[in-house]
């Protein structure tokens, strides 16, 4: 029995020994660098330009915590009745510095992406003249908004990656939201 | 099994006594195991004094001048398997040995259960030997572990299954590979084990955490799998195997071979291919979801009775495609996904694996050594190191377009001693020591970190003893410490640091800011403790019972201590706590146990598992983002409940025909809020009817049945969002389970002799064989598409 302590307790010594070796041998690294996201989009700014001229109605989202606990910063607009409005959607990561333009990106790649628009709530607008992919489908960074009679109600934006190509809207368009944010608008 | 048989017969050759008495002889005979049949020219060897005797024409031999002490004996014979017995001698002792007489034909290399030894003594083994393995060979270690009774699988798809022991899986289940303790970010829910099924001769499942010379954290339970061993002789023999299969229309290759020597030397070498398209559902093509595996392994070793060495190194590939339809921004698309019967993209069959997809690696390297010391035990030592590389792909735009989202490499170095002491005849103690480094490292993808860079440190120390108290009643006792200290460098985004006050409680760890996010450095330390009781009693020839209780402590995984964020393949948002602390299990199960294999055996479990701190996760919000809704879920510790039984059942109809049965039941409830626990398997029974007929080619075939009920406990987490589309509120139901269903599964092979040599062996099945569209409430992609429908396969195995 002697014999048998004597062993574990070489045992325990060797253990100890080869454990320790172990973990000092291990240095620690340097520390770790934050991850630069370049795909993150923080920004949706639609801009109406009224044709012929007038104020801009800029419609935006802002969330710079990306799903963080931190909520949107939401800019609603008011429309005039009867005026058609050129409108361009810019999105931006604006937790680079500078900002990225992601627009451009996704202009880029026009065949794996679209815009799609969705108006609700008795809101009297209709939307037309979307820009084409070059396979001349829609992709709708850029498009004509005619603000009809007097009405408000909802204006939503929702870009699909890889939907599929052409497709009769959203509802068959298969793919992966990257965007979809409403706003709240009213013609006067 | 044999340590148990040995003990038996220890206890009959009597009592100890020490004195010095070197006059006392060995005698016997030695048989063949299977017929009876005497064994003539049997050489036995003592070890360490290398004293040898050979067995005479009537079978018997007799060493003389023996001490009243305990001898090891290697028994040896040109045509059998070399097999190690341990003899006490207490004056003129009388002993028979008996060995496996069938080697010479070299196709019968199946070695026989017993040769791997008990895990634990007082919880039900269950095992899946080498020909049932086979069956699976195109599947995974997840497909053949569904086989047992009260384990089944968490799976995303056809090609992701995690086992799933009475209820509880990933980190609660604990996999050991060949001696190795898996770390392969078994966090993860679509996380499958890194294991070719292939590489495998037998599989055991101990469903608890008794088997505390593995881990102190086994709360479902413990899986060993096991190369087969190698038998002390000169040997070459081979194994190919090939898998063909209809639905995905692929298949596997492995292939074998072994070479041993007389002298203990031996080398096997293994591989396997494995490559599967798009799996089909009975209506329509499941778009990407097919897989490329491969895998690699090799052996090299010395084994003597006292001492050996073995090397091992394998590594495993795997690249899976995951359901495209699966892939969801966030709410509206879920809704859409859910309310729609068929996937929302289903595409031609291809081979091609695209995005998203999984592409894993493991490397394993473990050498062993062991020696036996007279009256003092068998020592061992391993050192072992894993690699885990995890890369996770999704569609992604720009520059980043081919780079993956998830980089993740993690390394493990493990030093184990275990010591298997016979202290005296009746009491067997295993004990040992456990060190352990981990480092997490995650590579910059443009995708914040899902689990942050960390090095983890753990020291174990057991021991397990077991006392065969009379002839009926064994006690089982053990205890073990574990000691884990982790050193992590995580990011936080500021908002979500201030959100969740870790500003205040924890001001102490930043490290450094940045404009949007702090660098911290959590350190965190876990003493977690663990023990097991039980008994084994035997009565009235062929019954027993098996008790057994067993508290099991488990550290938080990084996963639950550090998600903060999107989870692209779940569409939600998780959240962890820093603050959480270990999660400690108290299980008792009980075994009736009824063995006759001529007629009716059945084998009953049940058991209660209850688990102070339980860590969840569930849903507590939708947040909206730029995406759109998402649901956030976080994780939160509870008490919990798990109840259930297993039962096994099998009945000889005739020498040819049996029938085997299984039923499994598990209910798993959260104390607190007084729920049900999410995810728990439904009720399942399983039927098999089995003709096997050894007369003629070893034929079997086997009609197979198992009825899957619906699940009516389940958590309530669905949440409502606004479609602006269709301008109302709706309700995504992501809680609901599908209806219950019923598979029938064929299966049959048949053994030609192509010479004296080698032996062919020719499978067909069918799995699903009535084309069923069923979805199974334990598949994370029931909610996109049915499972797989009918599938043809062709298995043709050649022995040589």
């Amino acid at each position: 029995m002697k014999n048998l302590k004597n062993m574990r307790n070489l045992k325990f010594l060797t253990a100890a020994l080869i454990a320790s070796s172990l973990f000092i041998g291990c240095s620690k690294d340097d520390d770790p660098q934050p991850v630069n996201e370049e795909e993150v989009i923080t920004t949706m700014t639609v801009t109406l330009q009224p044709e012929g001229g007038g104020t801009d109605v800029i419609l935006e989202f802002r969330d710079l915590d990306g799903d963080g606990p931190d909520e949107p910063e939401i800019t609603n607009g008011n429309l005039t009745a009867g005026v058609t409005y050129s409108g361009s959607i810019v999105l931006l990561n604006e937790a680079e510095e500078p900002a990225e333009n992601i627009t451009e990106e996704v202009e880029e790649e026009n065949l794996e992406h679209q815009f799609f628009f969705t108006i609700g709530g008795g809101l009297d607008v209709t939307i037309s003249e979307e820009n084409l992919d070059d396979e001349n489908n829609i992709l709708g960074t850029t498009f004509k908004l005619t603000a009809g009679t007097v009405s408000s109600g909802e204006l939503t934006f929702t870009l699909v990656h890889e939907p599929t190509k052409p497709n009769n809207g959203l509802e068959s368009a298969g793919g992966e939201t990257d965007i979809s944010v409403t706003f709240d608008v009213s013609v006067e | 099994m044999r340590a148990y048989a040995l003990l038996v017969v220890l206890l009959f050759i009597g009592n100890t006594t020490m004195s010095q008495n070197c006059d006392n002889s060995l005698s016997g005979k030695v048989t063949d195991l299977h017929d009876g049949q005497l064994l003539i020219g049997v050489t036995l060897t003592i070890a360490n004094t290398e004293q040898t005797v050979q067995t005479g024409y009537d079978g018997t031999f007799t060493f003389p001048n023996l001490c009243n002490d305990t001898y090891y004996i290697q028994v040896s014979h040109p045509y059998c398997l070399t097999k190690e017995f341990t003899v006490r001698v207490n004056g003129d002792t009388t002993k028979s040995f008996k060995l496996e007489h069938h080697l010479e034909e070299l196709n019968q290399i199946t070695i026989e259960g017993s040769a791997y030894s008990d895990k634990s003594k007082t919880i039900l083994e269950n095992t899946i030997d080498n020909e049932a393995l086979e069956r699976f060979s195109s599947g995974s270690l997840g497909d053949a572990l569904n086989s047992i009774s009260g384990v089944s699988s968490l799976n995303t798809g056809k090609t992701v299954v995690k086992p799933l022991i009475n209820g509880l899986h990933s980190s609660r289940v604990v996999i050991i590979n060949n001696g190795v303790r898996m770390e392969d970010q078994e966090w993860g829910a679509e996380h499958a084990p890194n294991i070719d099924i292939n590489a495998i001769s037998n599989l055991t499942v101990i469903k608890g955490a008794g088997a505390l010379q593995y881990s102190g954290d086994a709360i479902g339970g413990v899986i060993v799998a096991e190369a087969s061993k190698v038998p002390v002789k000169d040997s070459l023999y081979g194994k190919n195997l090939m898998t063909a299969a209809s639905n995905g229309r692929g298949s596997s290759l492995s292939s074998k071979l072994t070479k041993s020597y007389q002298n203990g030397w031996y080398a096997t070498m293994q591989g396997s291919l494995k490559r599967f398209g798009d799996f089909e559902a009975p209506d329509y093509v499941l778009s990407n979801t097919g897989m490329f595996e491969r895998s690699a392994s090799l052996q090299v070793g010395f084994n003597r009775f006292d001492y050996g060495i073995e090397g091992y190194y394998s590594v495993f590939k795997n690249e899976i495609g995951i359901l495209k339809a699966s892939h969801l921004g966030g709410a509206q698309d879920q809704i859409r996904a859910i309310e729609s019967t068929i996937p929302l993209t289903i595409e031609d069959f291809t081979y091609k694996i695209d995005k998203p997809k999984q592409d894993v690696s493991h490397h394993l390297a473990r050498l062993k050594t062991f020696k036996r010391f007279d009256e003092f035990g068998k020592l061992s030592f391993q050192y072992d190191f894993q690699r885990n590389n995890r890369l996770e792909f999704d569609s992604r735009r720009g520059d980043d377009r081919e780079k993956p989202s998830v980089d993740l490499e993690l390394d493990t170095h493990t030093v184990l001693i275990d010591l298997e002491s016979d202290l005296i005849d009746e009491m067997m103690l295993k004990s040992g020591l456990m060190a352990r480094y981990q480092n997490n490292f995650a590579t910059d993808t443009g995708v914040r970190r899902l689990i942050p860079d960390y090095q983890m440190y753990d020291l174990g120390v057991y021991f397990v003893a077991d006392y065969q108290l009379s002839k009926q009643l064994l006690l089982e006792a053990g205890a073990r410490y574990d000691f884990t200290f982790m050193d992590v460098f995580k990011f936080y985004r500021t908002s979500f640091w201030e959100s969740r006050n870790y500003d205040q409680l924890f001001p102490e760890i930043v490290v450094e800011e940045y404009p949007t996010e702090i660098l911290t450095n959590p350190q965190l330390n876990f003493n977690n403790g663990s023990a097991t009781l039980g008994a084994t009693y035997t009565f009235a020839e062929n019954y027993n019972l098996f008790f057994n209780y067993s508290v099991a402590s488990r550290a938080p995984n990084p996963s639950e201590l550090f998600s903060e964020g999107l989870h692209h393949s779940a569409s939600r948002i998780e959240i962890g706590d820093l603050r959480f602390n270990s999660e400690i299990s108290h299980k008792v199960s009980l075994t009736l146990r009824h063995d006759d294999d001529d007629n009716f055996s059945f084998c009953v479990t049940p058991y209660i598992n209850t688990v102070s701190d339980f860590i969840i996760i569930e849903p507590v919000e939708v947040r909206q983002t730029i995406r759109g809704n998402f649901q956030v879920w976080e994780y939160r510790q509870t008490d919990a409940q798990l109840l259930g039984m297993d039962v096994d059942a099998s009945y000889a109809f005739t020498n040819n025909v049996y029938l085997k049965s299984q039923f499994s039941l598990v209910k798993g409830y959260d104390q607190t809020l007084d729920a049900p626990l999410i995810g728990m398997p439904p009720i399942n029974i399983g039927n098999e009817i089995v003709y096997q007929n050894p007369d003629f080619n070893n034929i079997r075939l086997s009609l197979q049945s198992a009825y899957h009920f619906k699940q009516h406990d389940f958590p309530n987490n669905n949440f409502e969002v606004y479609i602006p589309q269709t301008e109302t509120y709706e309700e995504v139901d992501i809680s609901s389970t599908p209806n219950a269903y019923h598979l029938l599964n064929f299966n049959s092979n048949i053994d030609i002799n192509i010479n004296q040599q080698s032996k062919l062996t020719v499978g067909f099945s069918i799995t699903n064989l009535m084309n069923t569209s069923y979805r199974n409430y334990l598949n994370r992609l029931r909610y996109y598409a049915d499972d797989l429908g009918r599938n043809f396969l062709l298995n043709l195995k050649v022995n040589y």
